[in-house]
């Protein structure tokens, strides 16, 4: 029965009947990346450095070496990642079992509000707001917080004040609540980072990290495309590189949904 | 009277661009004395230690009592102009092409006489002041100027083919998110260089200063990350036939040892942006600078490094910084061979803690950016190599001249 | 200076005055023309190869080679060899060597020659290894060569003197009318003062006519004893009396004299004469103010007087004061080394009754000067030599 149903699935996407939404930015290196104070270690932005070019350098091939940040780009963060996750078992890019790379996802949509407001925090109400009409998040499902903020570019995406990043994301307790009372798989959001641009001075600071990394689940950031996606029922593939003891990587995000 | 030099036209995109020729460059060991006094700036000549005789051209033994210790020395560069000639027509090829061209022969104060180009207000009969100065070859080259300053003197034909003055260029400061990139770009604004390319990473971060910044006459932000191939690759495209002087200010100072400085992420963007940046901008900017160094009133004229004294003695406080700063010294020594055949010079300014904020626990005294950048156009202005700003930076270079091995103590205590 | 300790030259002869004649560019070595050179003194004098038991050479282009090479490339043998690179001082400094070595016996037979071949790219190739002060600190100025430097000392001579480029013009006119009938100069036009004066500047204040045209070229001659020449059956002429000076008045701040200025009256004194009994003068031209310096420095007026000594008189073979009398180089072409040689031979030519061209009337007496090796901002070398019609 299962195998199938397999070969059912993979002639309903090369016919279409299923269609799989990229929703991963492109590599490349003017994408903008997490800027810690300037004292602390950075995280590499991303730079392509040409081996060869069908020149002296090598005649007949093109090819580059890549440097950058695990968490450069539209990417994945691992239980490893925070400082309260570092003790779980397989929490680490390579020792997350496969399974864990394939999962259902709920879509959020906060993108009117953040508009509005930068630092718009998802709230339990909102999340509350979203089941009354969309039915219960079912556990082990992401939950991808739509923000329309990967249609901005450059400075109005990162939104940088002198008071540091103004970017929305959830409140403390929205991402506490999704953990302990809906079970979720990961969160994944639009903007750089899970948390919201100014978390570092929530209570406690980052909580979208703090809470879902020191539960064993995952996150996904620099996301695209969440509103071509329903809000329920959409089949993400979110698989890291298998990096030894990594702490997240950057990654291809597909989202499979049916046609209609 | 000094012609004032006219503001150039468009390049005719027709015409064959003049390609660069040098005058002769073989020189005698001991005649690179003076190339060396050139470099700094300096008017220097062997004066034995036996009997005081004052020497030129550079020589091996006194030519009054034969002693072999004849050591260069800064002397005094006042004369008298006795005779010049304007050269009409000549079979060295250089010269053939910038006809007339005036030498004279000056008696120095100090003693010899010394056969010398002119500047246009030197005059036969009258007082002069000698100068060194580094020719397109990078060879010392004297020449005389009038003892008072003239109007419109920095725009002689002769005394400009021999210095890189900014006036009427196009230069690109490479990176305008600091302190000393802005303070460039306002001093080389002030001394009338026709357009300051002013790069910009990271546009989506704002930084200080910015406002201002754009607000500077003749200043075109562009985009460039000296960390990024790509992007100094694509400005190179667009504007490398535009730049005449590239000013690298492009900055990662960052204290810790080798020891001391946990990991390499922090060195790994230091060699990135100071010594790889240097290297990208090199290849980027190098061959089409090359090529212009004689096109003209705005011909490629120099690509100036702002490089920590360190480089020539580790302060292990700033361990890593400082081997950083080395490579990128280095690297610009081979700078100036490979760019030497276009007439091109490599500039390198030399400072200690600048009044920046990743020099803020180092004591007084300091560079401000506003004067870093002030010493900059004056060396671009003099045709100078090897500049050192401050006191700290005149400090090691002397105290490097009698005993590097202190120095290296010294500082590492 | 005058301590009477110069011993004279008794019983040296001076002969066979050799040029082979001259090209603008040529494809041979200078190798060929040394060997040219000799193989007519030797064919003229009736000699062999093997009797040529001394050789003096100077050349600019023999290069990489000097006189040892010269002894296993021409075949000779030789007991005595030197090798004079002093430029236009060459011909007097190899007669004085040669000279003193027939006296003691040291040779026989002693060929001088100066030669030089003239390729397309020869001056200039000779122009950057001629000399280290040059190399440091002249080419890079821009002259490309010896004008600018001559033209300084020129400008400063006329500031200092009064000279005017008329005056430099009657030395050039004259010896152009002195070439028209020497066969080997390669200016075959005459000159006139007007057509001097305008002709195209080179670096001020020296014009095109002031300037010598560099040619391929050899001169040479014989020097053996008296007796030796006799039974030769060779005209012969005497040595009067010689001196050499280099690096004169160092402390000069700019060159207007030469070293003859030091030595002039010992000159003349141990030949027991003074210049009104000399017939006839060939001074080294590389620029006509080089032969005003050298008409003053050798006591035929006082120094800054030179202007006004040329407008006094009439210097062609024919007139008051004969000069250059085949035409100099500047008339005939400067075939490099050869050029210090060109006055000395036709001296001999002219006291030996042997001219080809212009003459200079019961010439008894001639004085050739030589002068070069600008390596910096003044000519080093000097010398000269009286040189007598040998049944004086």
């Amino acid at each position: 029965m299962a195998s199938l149903d397999l070969l059912d699935f993979a002639a309903a996407i090369a016919d279409g009947d299923i269609a799989v939404i990229d929703l991963t930015h492109t590599l490349a290196p003017d994408f903008p990346t997490i800027v810690m104070p300037p004292e602390l270690g950075q995280c590499a932005p991303f730079r392509m450095e040409e081996i060869s070019r069908y020149d002296e350098r090598g005649p007949a091939w093109y090819w580059n070496n890549l440097s950058m940040g695990e968490h450069t780009g539209t990417h994945f963060d691992a239980p490893i990642h925070w400082m309260s996750g570092k003790d779980l078992p397989n929490n680490s890019v390579d020792t997350i079992p496969a399974s864990a790379f394939i999962a259902t996802a709920c879509v959020i949509d906060i993108s009117t509000e953040s508009a509005a407001n930068p630092d718009y925090e998802l709230t339990v109400a909102d999340i509350e707001a979203w089941e009354t009409r969309h039915g219960r998040i079912p556990p082990r499902n992401w939950v991808l917080l739509r923000t329309d903020w990967s249609k901005r570019a450059g400075r109005d995406y990162v939104n940088m004040g002198d008071d540091g990043q103004h970017t929305p994301g959830p409140c403390p307790e929205a991402v506490r609540w999704l953990v302990k009372e809906r079970d979720v798989h990961g969160f994944g959001t639009e903007t750089i980072g899970t948390d919201a641009g100014q978390a570092n001075h929530f209570n406690p600071p980052y909580p979208a990290h703090y809470y879902m990394h020191g539960h064993g689940r995952y996150g996904l950031q620099c996301l695209t495309n969440l509103d071509l996606l329903p809000p329920t029922g959409a089949v993400v593939f979110a698989a890291p590189l298998k990096i030894r003891k990594g702490s997240g990587s950057p990654l291809r995000v597909l989202a499979l949904v049916p046609r209609s | 009277m000094t012609e004032p030099l006219k503001r150039p036209k468009r390049k005719d995109p027709l015409k064959k661009t003049r390609e660069p020729l040098l005058p002769l460059k073989t020189r005698s060991r001991t005649a690179l004395g003076l190339t060396a006094a050139a470099a700094e700036g300096r008017f220097a000549l062997q004066v034995c230690a036996n009997c005081g005789k004052v020497m030129y051209p550079p020589r091996d033994a006194c030519p009054r009592c034969l002693s072999p210790r004849i050591p260069f020395q800064d002397v005094a560069n006042g004369g008298a102009l006795l005779a010049e000639t304007t050269i009409r027509t000549s079979i060295d090829v250089y010269f053939r092409e910038r006809m007339p061209w005036r030498v004279g022969v000056v008696k120095l104060d100090c003693g010899p006489s010394i056969v010398t180009h002119l500047h246009g207000d030197a005059r036969e009969g009258e007082r002069v002041k000698m100068e060194f100065k580094l020719d397109r070859s990078g060879q010392a080259v004297a020449i005389a100027l009038p003892e008072k300053d003239t109007p419109n003197m920095a725009d002689d034909p002769e005394w400009r083919e021999l210095t890189c003055n900014p006036k009427f260029r196009r230069i690109l400061v490479t990176d305008g998110r600091n302190a000393v990139g802005q303070a460039m770009a306002k001093a080389l604004s002030d001394a009338q260089a026709s357009i300051v390319f002013v790069g910009i990473a990271d546009p989506w971060k704002p930084f200080p200063g910015e406002e201002a910044l754009r607000k500077i006459g003749r200043v075109e932000i562009v985009p460039l990350d000296v960390t990024d191939s790509v992007s100094v690759d694509d400005i190179a495209g667009e504007i490398g036939g535009r730049v005449d002087i590239v000013i690298n200010t492009a900055e990662h100072v960052r204290a810790g040892g080798i020891v001391e400085r946990k990991g390499l992420t922090v060195a790994r963007e230091e060699m990135d942006i100071r010594y790889f940046g240097l290297m990208r901008l090199a290849q980027a900017f190098g061959p089409m600078l090359r090529a212009r160094g004689a096109d003209g009133v705005n011909s490629a004229a120099a690509f100036v490094n702002l490089l920590s004294i360190h480089a020539l003695m580790n302060l292990p406080a700033y361990g890593a910084f400082s081997a950083t700063e080395a490579a990128c010294l280095s690297a610009s020594q081979s700078l100036r061979a490979e760019l030497r055949p276009g007439g091109v010079k490599v500039v390198n300014m030399f400072f200690g803690p600048l009044e920046t904020e990743w020099y803020q626990t180092m004591p007084p005294p300091k560079v401000t950016p506003a004067a870093l950048a002030n010493a900059t156009v004056d060396a671009l202005r003099r045709g100078l190599e090897d500049v050192f700003v401050g006191d700290i930076a005149e400090d090691i270079r002397a105290r490097l001249a009698v005993n590097p091995k202190a120095v290296e103590r010294e500082l590492g205590s | 200076m005058a301590d009477g300790f110069r011993k004279s030259y008794d019983g040296v002869a001076v002969a066979v005055p050799v040029t082979v004649p001259y090209r603008r560019y040529s494809i041979n070595s200078a190798h060929w023309w040394i060997g040219r050179a000799v193989h007519e003194v030797v064919t003229r004098a009736g000699l062999t190869p093997s009797d040529i038991d001394g050789l003096s050479l100077s050349s600019f282009t023999v290069g990489p080679d000097t006189a040892i090479g010269l002894t296993q490339h021409l075949g000779l043998s030789p007991r005595w060899l030197d090798h004079i690179p002093l430029g236009g001082a060459s011909g007097v400094v190899a007669l004085r060597r040669a000279a003193r070595a027939v006296q003691c016996g040291d040779a026989d037979f002693i060929v001088c020659v100066a030669a030089d071949t003239n390729h397309v790219d020869s001056f200039r190739n000779m122009l950057t290894t001629f000399s280290r002060f040059a190399q440091d600190a002249v080419y890079p100025y821009g002259s490309g060569g010896p004008n600018a430097g001559f033209a300084l000392i020129t400008r400063h001579y006329m500031n200092r003197y009064g000279a005017t480029r008329e005056d430099f013009g009657k030395i050039c006119v004259a010896q152009r009318a002195n070439s028209l009938h020497f066969p080997f100069a390669l200016m075959k036009k005459p000159l006139s003062l007007e057509e001097y004066l305008s002709a195209r500047p080179i670096s001020d204040p020296i014009h095109l006519y002031d300037c010598v045209m560099p040619c391929a070229g050899a001169e040479a001659f014989l020097v053996c004893r008296e007796d030796a020449a006799r039974s030769l059956d060779l005209a012969a002429v005497h040595i009067l009396g010689t001196i050499e000076r280099h690096n004169a008045f160092p402390d000069d701040p700019i060159q207007f004299r030469g070293g003859w200025a030091m030595d002039i009256d010992e000159l003349y004194a141990v030949a027991g004469i003074t210049p009104e009994d000399v017939d006839f003068l060939q001074t080294y031209d590389d620029y006509p103010v080089i032969c005003m310096m050298q008409i003053e420095d050798l006591g035929f007026c006082r120094k800054g007087e030179g202007a006004e000594f040329i407008r006094a008189h009439t210097l062609t073979a024919d007139g008051s004061f004969p000069h250059n009398v085949s035409g100099g180089q500047l008339s005939v072409g400067q075939a490099g080394a050869a050029g210090g040689y060109l006055g000395l031979v036709e001296a001999l030519r002219q006291l030996t009754g042997a001219t080809l061209g212009a003459k200079v009337p019961e010439a008894r007496v001639g004085l050739v000067s030589g002068f070069g090796m600008i390596t910096y901002d003044r000519g080093l070398a000097s010398g000269a030599v009286l040189l007598a019609e040998a049944d004086r």
